[in-house]
């Protein structure tokens, strides 16, 4: 184990897969010489040359476009936008043709696509460079989303996109980018798709946390274990399609509460997805209706003291978990 | 029975400054060429009266009219080029060698369609003939034009892409954006605009500031060139060069091909927005009728040969038309094929509406043993360490379980997860209260 940078993580997982396989090449805006907006891609230029890491114009729908076209014709790109809120302009391409291209054409190609972009509130970006929208993707059948919380996982996980064959939407975080953790240094660390991660053990309530989420969560569960003397199960779920639900219903029958944690807007979120297939899965188990902590229902603010307000924090999860508690 | 209208060869007289000074290729080349847009004229012609009867549902946009553009440029093509192609799509998988009886099958939405009935009308795809596709997002194939040109580049091969697409399609965003990415990168991409002057009902002059589409690339560095999309050996040239020179020198060549369709934009269409007396003088110029009478005219037709090679493009198309009607339709737990590549990250995955082939609740299915759930797929590896198993919407879904699958199996089975087998817990209670 090394600690490493989240984005070292992200960086040493595509420079292994470009070691590995010939065909793994990466296209993006400022990623080249640049080094990437968030120094995810820092050093691949020179390590790999112009032809294997390619500086793009900033024409998002048409480089996912071309990283479609090439992965039906024998690469492996990984394209990177610079925020989720980009790949709005790549919506398109994304879920007309990235997603559907293999069920349309009768399964005659495939589309071993990754695009990375990173999301989240918390660096005054304003409302069109800090929003969550894991949602989106999720919606979408031909689609693998998803979102790491941990260095280890951003690499694992980064690694497994790139050897699938599908089209993977690998969602990153910014205010991750910069924290450490504990990374295998071996080069065939791969996370599986669909394992999601206890990352703390408990009895009392399940909080499932989303992509940044899972930490507060974390934050959350020692409040309540300290102030409460609760024992809170916490659990990532790292890859929203394919989702390791039977973990979460797992977790459920032990502890007969869930709380969804999740930065995202609430209407037709990922906790709104969950909280469904929980209520329809393990219903008999349940002992208080699903909670959901989410972003507020509002475009992101600039302003700290409003923007602070707008995602969520443990204080909300601990208060969120409690409700489910309070009969007992 | 359909009546097809005859191509009436004699009627006509060509004016001098009609004929083209295209080259003709070998006699037996040429009679290929005029064959195969007969084919397309007669199958477009056929579909429109399949969907009439219903037998094709959706959309359905003919090409009639259009057949030496998309005969002129599959042409120009080596058989190692992708071509690609828009929603308007029939003719260009007949061209690139696509069978009518696929082609058919497929508008009939049959399990022998080009694209398995998954796609219909405007997603026909042929992989083995590097028919890379029709799209039906106007300016969507644009970038995958361009990526596949990449591809080509990054893997060191000779070969080319021609990606066709319409007026209508040169004022999005993506052709802007491709224009620029193609000539910036050197791809090798030839990008033919069939400019049939409407799109949909809006007529070019009323869509487009610069109607003379072929200057829409300068500006990106992407040189353009101009052809008789009537006349099919005109095409043929003017793409064999751009090709040639996309090919040599590394770069984007865009061309505009003058031609019309002579029905609607789609069967739907009562075509308010043009005159009879349009569509009457581009009728006059017919290609392939024009193209017939040029081959009489130089010998390379002899006398009835017209006539006996219709007739045997309308033999093969009852022959595609029969095909399609006894093809069955996919069945209903095919629906779910081919949404991913299953495999070691994904075996099948959570469907909260799971439909088919009879309504199930997912608690039922996952209480179910695995190899007793139709299909048997599930998800599973010999990777797998943790209790992970979304079970998908399996049924349907090929068998690529192998051996150590197997095995993983049978732990599942015996119940890695004891309250999988207590929905009996909860269906007594859900039975009374529904009661």
């Amino acid at each position: 184990m090394a600690s490493v940078r989240y984005r070292e993580a992200l960086n040493q997982a595509l420079r292994e897969e470009m070691h590995r396989d010939e065909a793994v090449m990466l296209m993006g805006e400022d990623i080249g010489v640049f080094n990437g907006a968030f120094k995810v891609t820092q050093g691949l230029l020179e390590e790999f040359g112009e032809r294997r890491v390619r500086d793009t114009p900033i024409s998002e729908n048409t480089i996912v476009g071309m990283g479609v076209g090439a992965a039906m014709t024998g690469l492996r790109p990984v394209v990177e936008l610079m925020t989720v809120n980009f790949s709005l302009l790549a919506l398109d391409q994304i879920v007309n043709h990235a997603a559907h291209i293999r069920y349309m054409f009768g399964g005659q190609v495939k589309v071993p696509l990754v695009v990375r972009m990173p999301q989240g509130a918390g660096h005054q970006l304003g409302p069109t460079h800090s929003h969550c929208f894991e949602a989106i993707y999720l919606h979408v059948p031909g689609l693998l989303v998803a979102a790491p919380s941990t260095a280890a996982d951003a690499k694992g996980l980064l690694k497994a996109a790139i050897r699938d064959d599908n089209p993977v939407i690998f969602i990153e975080h910014e205010y991750l980018y910069g924290r450490r953790g504990e990374v295998p240094e071996d080069d065939d660390h791969v996370q599986r798709f669909g394992e999601a991660a206890i990352r703390r053990e408990g009895s009392d309530v399940t909080i499932v946390g989303v992509s940044r989420m899972a930490l507060t969560a974390e934050q959350a569960a020692e409040t309540l274990a300290d102030e409460h003397d609760l024992a809170a199960e916490v659990l990532d779920p790292r890859t929203l399609r394919p989702l390791d639900l039977d973990t979460i219903l797992q977790s459920v029958h032990k502890t007969n509460r869930c709380v969804i944690v999740e930065e995202g807007w609430p209407h037709g979120g990922v906790g709104a997805n969950l909280a469904a297939l929980v209520q329809e899965q393990a219903f008999d188990y349940l002992d208080a209706p699903v909670a959901r902590v989410t972003g507020a229902d509002v475009p992101m603010p600039y302003s700290k003291p409003l923007e602070e307000i707008a995602y969520p924090h443990a204080p909300q999860i601990v208060q969120a978990a409690l409700a489910t508690l309070r009969d007992v | 029975m359909l009546r097809y209208r005859r191509f009436e060869m004699a009627e006509r007289v060509v004016a001098p400054e009609e004929r083209t000074a295209a080259p003709l290729p070998e006699p037996e080349r040429a009679r290929e060429w005029l064959a195969t847009m007969m084919l397309i004229r007669r199958f477009e012609e056929r579909a429109g009266e399949m969907y009439a009867k219903a037998k094709v549902g959706g959309f359905l946009h003919l090409a009639i009219g259009e057949e030496a553009t998309i005969l002129g440029a599959a042409r120009a093509l080596r058989p190692g080029d992708y071509m690609i192609s828009t929603y308007r799509s029939h003719g260009h998988a007949l061209a690139r060698g696509t069978a009518p009886e696929a082609v058919m099958a497929e508008l009939f939405g049959r399990v022998d369609g080009c694209s398995r009935g998954r796609g219909g009308s405007m997603h026909m795809f042929d992989l083995q003939r590097r028919f890379m596709g029709g799209y039906g997002i106007v300016g969507g194939n644009l970038p995958l034009a361009a990526g596949m040109g990449m591809a080509c580049d990054y893997l060191g091969t000779e070969d080319a892409v021609l990606c066709t697409f319409g007026d209508g399609a040169a004022n999005q965003g993506t052709f802007g954006e491709t224009m620029n990415l193609a000539a910036l990168w050197r791809l090798p991409v030839v990008f033919l605009v069939s400019n049939n002057q409407f799109g949909m009902g809006t007529a070019l002059e009323r869509h487009s500031a610069v109607t003379e589409l072929h200057k829409r690339g300068e500006s990106f560095g992407v040189p353009g060139l101009r052809c008789d999309g009537m006349d099919v050996a005109d095409t043929f040239t003017v793409c064999a060069q751009a090709l040639e020179r996309s090919r040599s020198e590394r770069q984007p060549v865009l061309i505009e091909a003058r031609t019309y369709r002579f029905r609607g934009h789609s069967m739907a269409d009562p075509e308010e927005y043009r005159t009879r007396e349009q569509v009457e003088q581009w009728r006059a110029r017919d290609p392939i009728v024009s193209f017939g009478q040029r081959l009489s005219r130089e010998g390379v037709l002899g006398e009835g040969e017209l006539a006996r090679l219709d007739g045997e493009a309308i033999e093969r198309v009852d022959r595609a038309v029969d095909f399609a009607d006894s093809s069955p339709f996919p069945e209903p737990p095919s629906l779910y094929d081919d949404v991913y590549v299953l495999g070691d990250q994904v075996g099948g995955w959570y469907s909260v509406d799971a439909r088919t082939p009879t309504p199930h609740r997912g608690e039922d299915e996952r209480a179910m043993p695995r190899h007793q759930l139709p299909g048997g797929a599930g998800y599973e590896s010999e990777h797998t360490t943790s209790t992970a198993r979304p079970i998908g919407a399996v049924q349907g879904l090929p068998d690529e379980t192998d051996a150590e699958e197997s095995d993983a199996e049978e732990t599942d089975a015996e119940g890695a997860n004891p309250d999988r087998a207590r929905p009996d817990r909860a269906r007594p209670d859900r039975a009374e209260r529904e009661g």
